[in-house]
């Protein structure tokens, strides 16, 4: 699946402020770290901040930091800042109303509702998780193979 | 199986006990799993517990409060082998903590000693099956390092 450039600026920033949620950082810090654009990013986090998922510090050291709460954010909380993810789309499409276009609506929400619930199980704290869980994996597998 | 002192750190999981269930527990664990699905399983519960005797790759554990009061949460967990064109793997069939007790970690702590369970039935991997809709559940499993497996569950009505 492909999100749009948005949507996955924003789950970037999100989750790299809340591997510390008491760090700041501004919009360039970010952008350097996912090689993206800072103008871009900047309208990204003022949309997250609107929505209470970030906040701007002012001042020299000014950036932005994660208020919300990681255990309970999904990254679907994250991706509904952005799109309307899933949300009907193909019922709107010319044709839908047709035996072939009803029958593709049928298989397309599947997918719909698979990425929904995927997405709104995940916690930005489950994947910060996952993501240790990983590394953690990959050195005793690779520990396994030079002992 | 010996029983499983909990180790956590956090001051009211670290009170309670895992270990495998006893038949006095059955009650509790209906009662448990009725108030939180709707359902009284009675004969299913009955047939888990019997199957225990014939069955050592299923695991039928308990949380308890070694101070008394019921039971506070179970899982049970077994190895199924070739289904479906599958591997032999552990599957968590059950999962229930009371809902007054929950963000005490003792979901968590049943799961680890449920996988304890099956890694020493010599599987590698362990599944399980969660409505889409519930995502209570999905996210605890998503919590515990669980991701989507190679296998799509499909369904068709017959009426």
């Amino acid at each position: 699946m492909k999100l749009q450039k948005a949507t996955l600026f924003g789950l970037y920033s999100v989750l790299e402020l809340t591997r510390d949620p008491s760090r700041q950082l501004s919009a360039t810090d970010i952008a350097e770290r996912y090689g993206i654009s800072a103008n871009h990013l900047a309208k990204v986090l003022r949309d997250l901040g609107r929505a209470g998922l970030v906040e701007a510090a002012r001042g020299a050291s000014g950036g932005y930091r994660f208020v919300g709460n990681a255990r309970r954010i999904t990254l679907l909380d994250v991706v509904r800042v952005f799109e309307d993810f899933g949300d009907d789309v193909a019922a709107r499409e010319p044709g839908a109303d047709t035996d072939i276009g009803g029958a593709l609506d049928l298989v397309l929400s599947e997918i719909d509702d698979i990425a929904r619930a995927t997405l709104g199980s995940v916690t930005l704290s489950t994947l910060l998780k996952t993501m240790q869980w990983r590394d953690e994996r990959s050195q005793r597998l690779k520990a396994k193979e030079t002992a | 199986m010996a029983w499983v002192i909990l180790s956590s750190m956090n001051e009211t999981a670290a009170s309670y006990r895992i270990r495998p269930v006893q038949a006095a527990d059955l009650a509790d664990v209906i009662a448990l799993d009725a108030e939180m699905t709707g359902a009284e399983k009675g004969d299913f519960w009955r047939d888990v517990l019997a199957s225990l005797a014939s069955r050592a790759d299923r695991h039928f554990l308990v949380a308890e409060d070694p101070k008394g009061g019921p039971i506070r949460g179970y899982i049970v967990g077994e190895v199924r082998a070739y289904e479906f064109g599958s591997e032999p793997c552990g599957w968590v069939i059950a999962i229930g903590v009371d809902p007054r007790f929950r963000v005490r970690r003792t979901g968590e702590r049943l799961f680890d000693a449920i996988c304890d369970c099956l890694r020493a039935d010599g599987v590698a991997t362990v599944r399980t099956m969660v409505a889409r809709e519930d995502r209570l559940d999905m996210a605890f499993f998503r919590a515990q390092g669980m991701m989507a497996g190679p296998f799509i569950e499909l369904e068709k009505p017959l009426d």
